[in-house]
């Protein structure tokens, strides 16, 4: 008997979910059947389970609800608000008890006969609904594909055999490679070893679930509080078949609401104050999801009153949250930034919707602990736009892999901002009072190290040491140094036991290929016990956001696999991410291929339109600081560093010369060439104008330095004392003194007839330049 | 029906662990080390695709250390709270049916194993102690703290 109340009370919930949405689709369009029909569905079955359960109160509610929609079915009545909110109440009354089931307890109180009243035409006391909200129409009715229910105990226990059998097929692959390899052995092992992927693949979508069931209950929930405050807003559903991990899905499901909320009360105005606005009565609040990489961007977009960062700064002041100095150099962004920060609420009065201590600062730290990000933009009048960033899933994380003394440790992506070594170029590490301070390009960052900390004996010499520059969710940078760096993994996570979370250390743990634990690294809990002091986060001395500067010899790259085949190379810095766009984003405009991203549209490299197959493409998005262009490409092989020097080719061209990366030739994409040929052409009359000194201006690192390099100079940083033939900088920035000089300007047209500036992609004209200055020397 | 125990030895002292708790027994072949973690958290090792936290009981007793030099160790697998957890022991012996319900200890045991007895329980082959896991995973609490 358990058992079958256990199954009722969950085809009741389920129901009851996906009837939220439908309900008030139906107060929009009363005619449409469809919605009516699935609600009469529901009370009808509740009815006749509760007969069978013997639950009196419930029967009499479904009941009627069940007769006044017959009428409705058959033309007797039609539903107006009144009918609308009078299901509705039943609806929620039914939900109440059906918890009170669940949990085992009494029934809540409650006179059910006036709810039922309320159901007769003509009948009064139920507020008539204030606002409509409409759904678009992604949320269908009743074509839901078979299901049934599983534990997900159960689920975890296929997962964790389905890894065995990775583990144990690893060890096969091991023993037959060991052996005298037997082709039909082999073709058998193959395929054993195809369908054991398809099979994990498939395992890890069970645990996937459509974003929808996430989004189902807000059109009511929006609906609920327009009544409540007199709003009008409509509700604009889009990307609920996006899929996510379940638990993730829980984990975002209250700041989601909060956001919704306070989106609600505090962004869309009133109707009257709308329409003085000069903007439409009935407010938009647009929530969408999508996909981008191994993340989920989830937006909340409102069209109401929008945030002023002003008043939230002054509201930060008297709260002491920051002081009188930062709040004078923060950007509008890091204005609005401050909503995040604890004991901040703009509202003017707390109402009982939002502001009632739940902050945004609690959204923020439930975002950022499932290792997500937040983030807002708001324009006063105009509306507001949360964008939560969250990861797949849960139990995937990309990591990389580090060694203190032969021992392995993984420390998330997510907070590592780069890696140098400790002996690089512009890196010096100094020690005062036993403190470390790591300098990276002129800027002081407390260092600690791994070894230490976990107190283990390193067998590297500091020097020889990599700095991991990792940034904590919501804190201050720091240098981690490493013995050694390796790989970079896409690690499944679990939790450690509390035995050893206990030492605030680690996030948890993992298994290698070969099947060895290893430890996920916490950057929050090593900076804590390695005593480096994080404050709020440092406002005025970010790092330049973008690329990273190569700072060595060995300069980072991103070793792939072209679309024609080819082994390519990529400097990292110039790579901004990597986009996946369905084939029908690519389209041939204005003379070549361009790709659209969201909301822009870049040129597109490295492919041809032939070359352009399935439904897919993988692309990089290059970024020099002001433009962007998409290259296409097959597979990413691995990240590397160029070690060897490099053999320029004769012709310029997509590719500037080839060099040998891990122990393969690859050839390495001219970027400056690129540019110069993508977006070169392109008029940039209001670009602003970029004053950085070569050493740490990374397009100078990072574009110009080949193409000078390929034209035979030696390339020194501009702090070296060498007497220099000539000096490369940006136009109005100072030099020291050289032979000669070339100004680069980043327009195309001079500004003047005395401006002698070069345009930073007139390829011809920077390498006549090159050569003018090489042919005065001989 | 009376409670199966295991016997194993701890320390050179044959004492009982409830077999009901103990998954399986295991031989532990690598230990990675958990660096800062409580003493008596041995390291880690990987048991099929499970993460096992290693428990040196000799040192959640304080009664010194286990010698982990000669490589493989025996361990009984429990499970506590959704974690796994192994125990490594000198020796795992046989399992006995319990005689008795747990009896107090009167006289003054070490205090190691005070605070993981469950008391005496008669068995065929004599009187043995019966530890509690959960305190032995929970080592000594005041020195994970520190």
């Amino acid at each position: 008997m358990d058992d079958l109340i256990a199954d009722f009370v969950a085809e009741c919930r389920e129901m009851l979910e996906a009837l939220g949405g439908e309900i008030v689709a139906w107060e929009a369009q009363p005619d449409d059947r469809a919605r009516l029909d699935s609600i009469f569905r529901f009370v009808h079955t509740v009815k006749g389970n509760c007969g069978f359960f013997d639950f009196p109160r419930l029967e009499a509610l479904s009941h009627a609800a069940e007769d006044a929609l017959a009428d409705v079915r058959a033309n007797r009545r039609h539903a107006d608000p009144a009918l609308v909110s009078a299901v509705l109440a039943i609806i929620d009354r039914i939900s109440e008890m059906v918890a009170a089931i669940e949990a085992g307890e009494e029934m809540p109180g409650g006179d059910d006969m006036a709810l039922i009243h309320a159901l007769e035409p003509g009948a009064e006391g139920v507020a008539a609904p204030v606002a409509a909200a409409v759904v678009d129409g992604t949320i269908k009715s009743s074509s839901a594909p078979r299901t049934i229910r599983l534990s997900v105990e159960l689920l975890d226990r296929v997962m964790s055999t389905v890894s065995d059998m990775v583990l144990a097929r690893n060890e096969l692959a091991r023993r037959l490679r060991e052996s005298e390899s037997d082709v039909p052995v082999d073709g058998a092992f193959e395929r054993l070893s195809s369908i054991i992927a398809e099979m994990r693949d498939a395992i890890t979508r069970t645990r996937m679930q459509r974003i929808e069931n996430l989004f189902v209950g807000l059109p009511r929930m929006v609906r609920d509080l327009c009544a409540e405050l007199g709003k009008q807003v409509l509700v604009d559903i889009e990307g609920g078949d996006v899929e996510l991990d379940r638990e993730m899905i829980e984990m975002i499901r209250d700041p989601l609401t909060h956001i919704i909320r306070n989106a609600v009360d505090h962004g869309i105005e009133k109707p009257a104050e709308r329409l003085k606005a000069g903007k439409r009565e009935i407010g938009v609040l647009a929530v969408s999801a999508r996909q981008s990489g191994n993340q989920i961007l989830i937006d909340i977009h409102d069209d109401g009153r929008g945030i002023d960062g002003k008043k939230v700064v002054e509201k930060a002041l008297s709260n002491g949250v920051i002081s009188k100095e930062d709040a004078t150099q923060l950007s509008h962004r890091d204005q609005l930034a401050l909503i995040f920060e604890a004991g901040l609420s703009t509202a003017q009065a707390v109402t009982a919707i939002s502001g009632r201590g739940v902050g945004m600062d609690v959204v923020r730290s439930n975002i950022e602990r499932i290792g997500g990000i937040v983030e807002v933009d708001s324009k006063v009048g105009e509306g507001t736009r949360m964008t939560l960033r969250v990861p797949l899933t849960l139990t995937i994380i990309p990591a990389l892999t580090v060694s203190i003394a032969g021992q392995h440790f993984a420390i998330p992506r997510s907070a590592i901002e780069e890696i140098v070594r400790a002996n690089g170029e512009s890196v010096t590490l100094e020690h005062l009072g036993g403190a470390g301070v790591a300098t990276i390009r002129g800027r002081r960052v407390p260092e600690v190290s791994l070894a230490t900390i976990l107190g283990l004996d390193s067998t590297v010499d500091e020097q020889d040491r990599r700095l991991i520059v990792l940034r904590p969710a919501g804190g201050d940078v720091y240098a981690l140094s490493v013995d050694r760096i390796h790989d970079h993994e896409e690690l499944v996570v679990k939790p450690a036991a509390p035995a050893v979370m206990a030492t605030g250390l680690y996030a948890g743990t993992t298994l290698a290929d070969d099947g060895s634990p290893i430890l996920l690294m916490d950057p929050a809990g090593i900076a804590a016990v390695g005593g480096v002091k994080l404050e709020v986060q440092e406002r005025t001395a970010r790092i330049a956001e973008g690329p990273t500067a190569a700072i060595s010899k060995a300069t980072p790259v991103l070793l792939f696999r072209s679309l024609d085949g080819g082994r390519r190379a990529l400097r990292l810095a110039v790579v901004d991410r990597i986009e996946e766009v369905a084939t029908s984003n690519i389209k041939k405009a204005a003379g070549q291929l361009r790709v659209q991203l969201g909301e822009s549209i870049l040129p597109l490299a490295g492919a041809t339109a032939s070359e352009i197959a399935g439904d897919k493409v993988r692309l990089f998005r290059l970024n020099d600081g002001s433009h962007e262009i998409g290259y296409a490409f097959a597979e990413v092989v691995d990240f590397a560093t160029i070690e060897h020097d490099i053999i320029h080719a004769d012709q310029p061209g997509e590719v500037s010369g080839v060099s040998l990366i891990s122990g393969e030739p690859a050839e390495l994409v001219d970027a400056h060439w690129l540019f110069a040929n993508h977006v070169g052409a392109m008029p940039q009359a209001s670009e602003q104008m970029i004053c950085r000194i070569p050493r740490d201006d990374t397009w100078m690192q990072n574009m110009l330095r080949p193409l000078v390099e390929a034209a035979g100079y030696r390339v020194v940083s501009d702090e070296s004392e060498d007497k220099a033939d000539l000096a490369i900088a940006a136009k109005g920035e100072k030099v020291a003194a050289a032979a000669h000089t070339i100004f680069l300007r980043s327009e195309p047209e001079p500004a003047g007839k005395k401006d002698e500036s070069i345009y930073r992609y007139d390829r011809a004209g920077l390498l006549m330049a090159l050569k003018s200055v090489a042919g005065a020397r001989k | 029906m009376n409670e199966l125990l295991l016997v194993v030895t701890i320390a050179g002292e044959r004492v009982a662990l409830s077999a009901a708790a103990v998954e399986s027994v295991v031989e532990l072949e690598s230990l990675i080390p958990v660096p800062r973690a409580a003493p008596h958290v041995a390291g880690l090792s990987a048991l099929r695709s499970r993460v096992l936290t290693v428990i040196d009981c000799m040192r959640s007793l304080e009664l010194g250390d286990t010698d982990c030099s000669d490589g493989i160790r025996e361990a009984a697998v429990v499970e506590l709270d959704g974690h796994h957890y192994a125990l490594i022991v000198d020796l795992v012996e046989d399992v006995v049916e319990a005689r008795s319900e747990p009896l107090p200890v009167r006289a003054a045991m070490g205090e190691g194993w005070e605070r993981v007895s469950q008391g005496m329980v008669e068995t065929d082959e004599g009187p043995l102690l019966l530890v509690d896991v959960a305190s032995l995973v929970a080592g000594v609490e005041a020195k994970a703290a520190a």
